[in-house]
């Protein structure tokens, strides 16, 4: 009984160590957002007078929209929010189908050098994206394209020279396959003897069961695409196809406009944060109801 | 499922098919950015509206287009002003039209880079002075062809010359003083300083000490230490170059060594350190917040600080507001130079447009309206004389005088962009502690490495 008490009084203290732990570490994370999206209602000034208190992390002081007014005055923010939303979600979109049906490919079919094709897209994995961004530039910027105007050479300030590179992506390959591994063979036999091809199987026994690595991959590729910088930078020159994070340094004058900024990042970042808190419902939802029925 | 997965396939054509129209047509509303540069035109289809550049003179109704890309998105007085430029221009003739598209300032190299290696670079560039050399060098860039006196009474910080040619100019210059309070340096006794007569090295010294140690400030002097890039070898190797120093042995450009690593460099090099061991300036970690209020705030009695940035504390203190050349540390005051410039590229098929539109730009009426919009010197005297802060008697008028008398350019060569890295990190190596001598030279070395890498940047015979 005595020994129960003690090691309940021990569960309870480890308990109350691991949630303070757990809440210091979300200040960590939660802060700098607060100061981002409070720094945007206040004037530059007082945001640099702010940084050395905790005022900083207050609503308090001069507070207006001003900062938002004059940061979709300086830069077209909207067309810039509108060009990521619809390179990532394409990219996306496409990257979950051209990535997942590789992976189905390299785990489900039978054929030979799988296994060293999977090697191959696995070793791509120790290649950063800056080595092969100017042989990439030299490749975007010669090759043709199909266009209301007919065939014209040059993918560079586009669309989809911002996304055709970034559909077929390794790691995400890799996810899928790990994934499909681990699915019961016999469900792809099963259909196989009731007389299902292979895009069936794909189609309907494979994607439905697979909801929790789809989510996944749509997060992790969401994520960088929405990041983008380097490879806009490169290949659009025209502002209409600019993305956010490109759009961001029109702010970084010689005398930086700090609420400006702040302003840009809290709408730039606030629609993302709400989109990922709704994909990880659907997340953890679809873990709870994908379960594999036998 | 099976209808949701129709419905999946459907939106997946509409979205690629709506990503490939986005591709070849550009909005309507942007016509400015419609036009293919000239330099694309070999593996593109050629724009209806370029025919005509093949013939020598092209008709009234077919003005040929000229590309400019300008590093100044999201300001919106230097965008209106080469807006205005460019209406001024277009309508002045009707040869050419120039049409601008304007990039972040922060990626702005990048982006050119990227278009150079693409061989998608515009007919007019505009670039940052130091970085000039290294484009004409990696023949992005063609020698201006002006008028003959065009450029008569620019600052020489304004006009970029590599190789005996002039690759570009600039329509003003930026200059750097140091920010004091008359009150302050009259309260504890200190010379104030002419363009005649600057503080020299134990001047300087003594007066660092003296304000230290009253008590009033927390720092003596604002260096900018929280402004990292370009603003180190920009604000601070002239404190190296008066000392009779330099980032380069300018006499070849081939070597670094006994410049940078010479008695004089050392001897920068340890008064550099001592600044911060005697806690008269801020170190590495200074808060960018500090660097933007401290001066304003009393927390710092001077304030090495550019013209860009005068504005503020002018109108705070008045009349007791000061700005004061740099010390001489033995070898004459000197400041850094050389601002934004406009250029040619190499690739342009219509030069001499390009050079027609830089010939019209630099006018000093548009000198004078980019001084009175943005707040930097004019490039000319006559332009000065024209606006609110630079004209005889103007609150500013003292950094004309700075550019004219103190700048020193930086090394104008093609490696002084990995040059101007590497003295960045071995000034903040020093003055973090790191032993003066091995930083200096292990500096050396890596510029050294890096020249002899590019084949002496075209300075080798």
């Amino acid at each position: 009984m005595t020994v129960k008490r003690v090691k309940g009084r021990w569960h309870n203290v480890f308990l109350v160590i691991r949630y303070l732990l757990m809440t210091l570490l979300g200040v960590v994370f939660f802060f700098p957002i607060l100061f981002m999206v409070v720094s945007s209602f206040k004037p530059d000034l007082q945001i640099l007078q702010d940084t050395s208190s905790l005022r900083a992390f207050l609503p308090v002081g001069e507070l207006s929209f001003q900062n938002y007014v004059e940061a979709f005055e300086r830069a077209p923010t909207e067309r810039f929010i509108l060009n990521s939303l619809l390179v990532t979600s394409i990219t996306v979109i496409l990257g979950l189908v051209v990535n997942s049906m590789a992976a189905f490919a390299l785990s489900i079919l039978r054929w030979r050098g799988q296994g060293v094709v999977l090697s191959i897209i696995i070793a791509t994995f120790i290649v950063p994206f800056e080595t092969i961004a100017i042989p990439l530039l030299l490749l975007v910027s010669r090759l043709p394209w199909i266009g209301a105007d007919g065939i014209v050479f040059g993918w560079l300030n586009s669309y989809h020279v911002q996304i055709i590179p970034f559909i077929a992506n390794a790691f995400s390959i890799f996810l899928f396959v790990q994934f499909f591994k681990s699915l019961p063979f016999e469900l792809v036999e099963a259909a196989r003897i009731d007389g299902a091809g292979w895009f069936q199987i794909y189609r309907r026994i494979i994607i439905p069961v697979s909801g929790p690595v789809f989510a996944t991959v749509a997060i992790l590729t969401f994520l960088p695409m929405w990041n983008q910088y380097l490879w806009p930078i490169m290949v659009v020159q025209q502002e209409e196809y600019r993305p956010v994070m490109v759009g961001l340094q029109y702010f970084f004058q010689l005398n930086v406009a700090w609420g400006e900024i702040m302003a840009y990042l809290s709408t730039i970042t606030v629609p993302v944060l709400v989109l990922f808190l709704a994909l990880q419902r659907a997340f953890i939802e679809s873990i709870a109801s994908s379960g594999i029925k036998g | 499922m099976k209808t949701r997965l129709y419905t999946l396939v459907f939106l997946l054509i509409a979205l690629v098919l709506l990503a490939a129209c986005g591709g070849s047509q550009p909005e309507p509303a942007a016509p400015a950015a419609q036009e293919k540069p000239a330099a694309e035109a070999p593996t593109t289809a050629p724009e209806p509206t370029e025919a005509p550049a093949q013939s020598a003179e092209p008709s009234k109704a077919d003005p040929i287009k000229l590309s400019l890309w300008y590093h100044g998105a999201g300001n919106e007085t230097e965008r209106a002003i080469l807006l205005q430029i460019i209406e001024d221009f277009n309508s002045s003739q009707d040869q050419w039209v120039v049409e601008m598209q304007d990039f972040p300032q922060a990626s702005y190299n990048e982006s050119i880079v990227a278009a150079a290696l693409a061989g998608n670079l515009p007919d007019i560039i505009d670039m940052d002075g130091p970085v000039m050399p290294n484009w004409a060098w990696s023949g992005y860039l063609a020698p201006l062809e002006l008028s003959e006196g065009a450029l008569d009474g620019f600052l020489p910080g304004a006009i970029g010359k590599w190789d005996g040619k002039v690759y570009s100019v600039g329509l003003w210059d930026a200059a750097v003083a140091i920010y004091a309070r008359r009150s302050v340096l009259e309260k504890y006794n200190i010379r104030i300083p002419t363009l005649d007569k600057p503080w020299t090295k134990d001047e300087f010294d003594a007066a660092l000490e003296t304000l230290q140690n009253s008590g009033e400030f927390e720092y003596a002097l604002d260096l900018g230490m929280a402004w990292t890039g370009e603003w180190y070898p920009y604000a601070f190797s002239p404190f190296l170059q008066s000392f009779g120093g330099d980032m380069i042995d300018r006499s070849t450009f081939l070597t670094a060594e006994g410049a940078l690593n010479g008695p004089e460099a050392i001897e920068f090099g340890k008064w550099w350190q001592s600044l911060f061991e005697r806690g008269l300036v801020p170190g590495t970690s200074q808060d960018g917040a500090d660097r933007e209020t401290g001066f304003l705030e009393g927390k710092y009695a001077l304030q090495w600080n550019g013209n860009w940035a005068a504005l503020p504390p002018l109108e705070k203190y008045g009349d007791d507001m000061l700005f004061l050349p740099a010390p001489d540390f033995g070898h004459g005051p000197k400041i850094g130079a050389a601002s934004w410039q406009f250029g040619v590229s190499a690739t342009s098929q219509h030069k001499d447009g390009a050079n027609a539109f830089i010939e019209f730009a630099i006018q000093d009426k548009y000198l004078a309206a980019f001084s009175d919009g943005i707040g930097l010197i004019p490039s000319t005297r006559s332009a000065a004389a024209m606006t609110k802060n630079y004209a005889p008697g103007g609150p500013l008028e003292v950094f004309f005088d700075l550019s004219k008398e103190q700048a020193l350019i930086r090394p104008p060569t093609p490696g002084y962009p990995t040059m101007a890295l590497i003295f960045e990190k071995a000034l903040a190596d020093i003055a973090n502690g790191a032993d003066v001598e091995a930083t200096l030279d292990a500096a050396v070395d890596e510029i050294d490495a890096d020249i002899e890498a590019n084949g002496g940047y075209g300075f080798q015979d």
